[in-house]
């Protein structure tokens, strides 16, 4: 498809740089998770995406929008959007290090102290420690705010966490996992909230998987019995927890959307292969139904390009505020017309790759207008942030 | 891809001029006019602003720019309803002539179209395509030139064009011919609809034995095929930002109402019942808007025609059905003000309804999509 965007002659020889290092590493062994480890498939063959994680690190390509004084590549954010648009046109795997990529790390960046940088970077970087998570509780979902995973400081000045996380991604593949928790008893809402790192692997931490409608166990439960956090890995002060976890959020802003976009037209045309198979071709509905899902695809595109295109005030612009509602009420909807173009087929449990993916897709795709903001809370924010009208009442914080 | 700052130049000056010349009582007025139009306001769109000669090129007497910046003016143009024969004359006559005329008619007659002072109109077919127009129309070779029987369902704004575009089928030819005549010939009739929507005027037109000489038939044989495909694909991107800027209103004027009117003591806009029905409006608005501008980016580029046919395909399916949902909105959110007369809904629903099938309906592009998807 023709782009219509223009390139400097430099973005250009970028763009064949890291197409020729895909083309000559994303082979052999790594074949096998081509295209897996996206959203709802993110249990693909983790041992094997670990590997290619430190692939992936040996040619620098980590961590490319990191500044190159932390160890990052120091991309432009046209670069970075080449990169991530090659990284998903090749087939590149789901990425197991996006949360101390995208998140953690460049939180620590402007965050965190010399000591912390210089110990959690270059294991993001390298791809040998892996992070997660911890915001949602069982009562702080939507009402994130509401966190109630208490934490104290003893007296060596090491921290202590009890309480309980909830929807955990991939958090028994992970290494370490960040955490907001009340430091201050009786806080409310968002003041009182520490920002603590923790080691996965100690005895106060236990993690229970959450089986999903699909069978598949991608989130947790992640439960704390007085896990201990080292003095020194608070992120900001204490009561300032709220801050850096809204912060860190605001990191995760369009630069990967291209590449989701690249990766949701290779579903699409799944969904066309799994059509011309089923010889449903000539169905005028379904017709209608894929010709609308390839419009939505192409409003994505041209809405990530617009968002990309200026992002001096992106947390504001019309654009940036609706895309998570479209993309994931756009690929749910993929979800269903994969079923239906498969028919009947679609009810039987396959192996076949083609039709256990569509069937995975149906599945998983369900989460994606409930996880980061549902549907309504996204609405919400649209009415408000892009519309000014009136806000929802929320609860006075002590 | 972000407006330069020319584009947010042009928009902005237009949704100033519009703001005065095409408010709610002034659409009103010129709905009520026999023309359908202010002919002052026209008048100052074509030698004062030069809308008009925006997109042809700087050869012919235009501006020289393009979709990118025609479709900002178009959005304004929807937006305020602008009741003026500009889409006729610049989105379907001179684009028309750009894609498909030959070059000694477009010498002759786009600098008219670009300095003002030639109003010119086409048929508005009911299908994706134009060459559908033609099916209705037939021309013979005569001693003297053509002739001309038959008839076309629906010209915009006929009763006041200098110059009117018609293609025809001839027989054993693969391709239509196009034609160019003045409304006043003899033998042909325009009969005004009196259109639901009347902020657009519709004439049909029937043909009996209309006599043209050999010059009237301007199409260049060699490019027609993919001229008409391309003319099409553009009148449905700048179709699609006129529509967007109606969609875009629907949702200002009900966010402004629900905003201030008092129920339960507070403004309704404040219950979740009805701003997340107000989100779902910007929600559409904003991605059917991407697909306009990234529609209206490809066609500023060389893209083939078959990519160019898909994107305003697009652009077009998104904001028609966007246009639709907004307009049922609107007047759904203004309670019962909605369904009157004084306010303003009623109007960009007719409008809404009858641009739902200008060059086909959704379901038709969707149809032309999925072909070019599946094939």
């Amino acid at each position: 498809m023709t782009e219509a965007r223009p390139a400097l002659p430099e973005d250009e020889l970028f763009r064949a740089e890291i197409v020729a290092w895909l083309d000559a590493h994303l082979c052999g062994d790594y074949e096998a998770v081509r295209h897996r480890g996206g959203p709802g498939d993110e249990e693909a063959d983790p041992v094997l995406r670990r590997r290619w994680e430190q692939e992936l690190a040996r040619g620098g390509w980590t961590c490319v929008g990191w500044p190159k004084a932390e160890g990052g590549r120091g991309l432009s954010i046209a670069q970075q959007v080449i990169f991530h648009e090659e990284y998903a046109r090749a087939g590149g795997p789901g990425r197991m290090g996006h949360i101390g990529e995208t998140l953690l790390g460049p939180s620590l960046i402007a965050w965190g102290t010399p000591e912390q940088k210089a110990r959690f970077l270059p294991g993001i970087r390298a791809g040998t420690e892996f992070w997660c998570q911890g915001y949602s509780e069982p009562n702080a979902g939507s009402d994130l705010a509401n966190v109630q995973t208490r934490c104290w400081q003893e007296a060596d000045g090491s921290w202590r966490v009890q309480g309980q996380k909830i929807w955990t991604s991939l958090a028994h593949e992970s290494d370490w996992i960040f955490v907001v928790a009340r430091c201050v008893p009786g806080s409310k809402g968002s003041k009182g909230l520490a920002f603590l790192l923790l080691p996965l692997r100690q005895p106060g931490i236990s993690i229970r998987p959450i089986r999903q409608m699909a069978g598949g166990n991608e989130f947790n439960e992640v439960f704390f019995d007085g896990a201990v956090a080292e003095a020194g890995h608070i992120v900001g002060a204490p009561g300032e927890g709220w801050k850096i976890a809204m912060g860190l959020l605001e990191f995760e802003r369009g630069l990967s959307t291209l590449g989701q976009q690249m990766h949701f037209l290779h579903e699409f045309e799944l969904v066309l292969d799994a059509m011309r198979r089923s010889g449903r071709t000539h169905d005028a509905q379904l017709r209608q139904r894929v010709a609308q899902a390839w419009c939505g695809l192409r409003a994505m595109r041209y809405n990530a390009l617009r968002v990309l295109a200026d992002r001096a005030d992106a947390g504001l612009r019309r654009e940036a505020l609706i895309y998570k509602h479209y993309w994931s009420n756009w690929h749910r909807e993929l979800g269903k017309l994969a079923m239906d173009v498969l028919g009947p087929e679609a009810d039987v449990v396959s192996d076949d790759p083609l039709i256990r993916r569509l069937q995975q897709l149906f599945f998983f795709s369900r989460a994606d207008t409930i996880y980061a903001g549902t549907n309504e809370i996204q609405l919400n924010l649209i009415a408000e942030r892009g519309l000014g009208l009136p806000r929802e009442p929320r609860p006075a914080a002590a | 891809m972000h407006a330069s700052e020319d584009q947010i130049l042009i928009r902005d000056a237009a949704e100033s001029f519009l703001g005065d010349v095409s408010s709610s009582a002034a659409v009103r007025a010129a709905m009520a006019r026999p023309e359908g139009h202010d002919p002052e306001v026209w008048a100052r769109i074509r030698s004062e602003l030069g809308w008009c000669g925006l997109a042809i090129p700087e050869a012919l007497g235009g501006l020289g720019l393009g979709a990118p910046e025609l479709v900002l003016l178009l959005e304004q143009a929807g937006r305020h309803l602008l009741c003026a024969p500009f889409v006729s004359t610049v989105c379907l006559a001179a684009n028309l002539l750009q894609q498909v005329a030959d070059e000694s008619a477009q010498a002759r007659l786009l600098p008219l179209i670009a300095d003002g002072r030639l109003q010119a109109t086409a048929a508005m077919p009911a299908t994706p395509d134009w060459a559908s127009s033609a099916a209705s129309l037939r021309a013979m070779r005569t001693a003297s030139g053509w002739q001309l029987d038959g008839e076309i369902a629906r010209i915009p704004d006929a009763g006041t064009a200098g110059l009117l575009l018609v293609l025809a089928r001839v027989d054993g030819a693969a391709q239509p011919a196009l034609f160019a005549l003045d409304p006043s010939t003899h033998g042909l009739q325009l009969e005004a609809l009196p259109t639901w929507d009347a902020t657009r005027r519709f004439h049909r037109a029937t043909f009996t034995a209309v006599a043209l000489t050999t010059d009237a038939r301007i199409d260049a044989p060699a490019r027609s095929a993919d001229g008409l495909k391309r003319a099409a694909a553009l009148a449905q991107l700048y179709l699609a930002a006129e529509a967007l800027g109606c969609a875009q209103q629907c949702l200002d004027l009900t966010v402004a109402y629900v905003a201030t009117r008092q129920q339960f003591g507070r403004p309704v806009g404040s219950f979740q019942a009805v701003k997340h029905r107000c989100a779902e409006m910007m929600i559409r608005i904003e991605s059917a808007r991407s697909g306009v501008v990234g529609a209206a980016q490809l066609a500023a580029t060389a893209a083939d025609t078959t990519s160019l046919a898909m994107d305003c395909a697009m652009a077009r399916v998104l904001t028609l059905d966007t246009q639709f949902y907004c307009a049922q909105e609107a007047i759904q959110l203004h309670g019962g003000v909605g369904f009157t007369w004084e306010y303003d809904p009623q109007l960009y629903f007719k409008r809404a309804q009858a641009g739902s099938h200008w060059f086909g309906t959704a379901d038709a592009l969707r149809a032309e999509i999925s072909e070019a998807l599946l094939s």
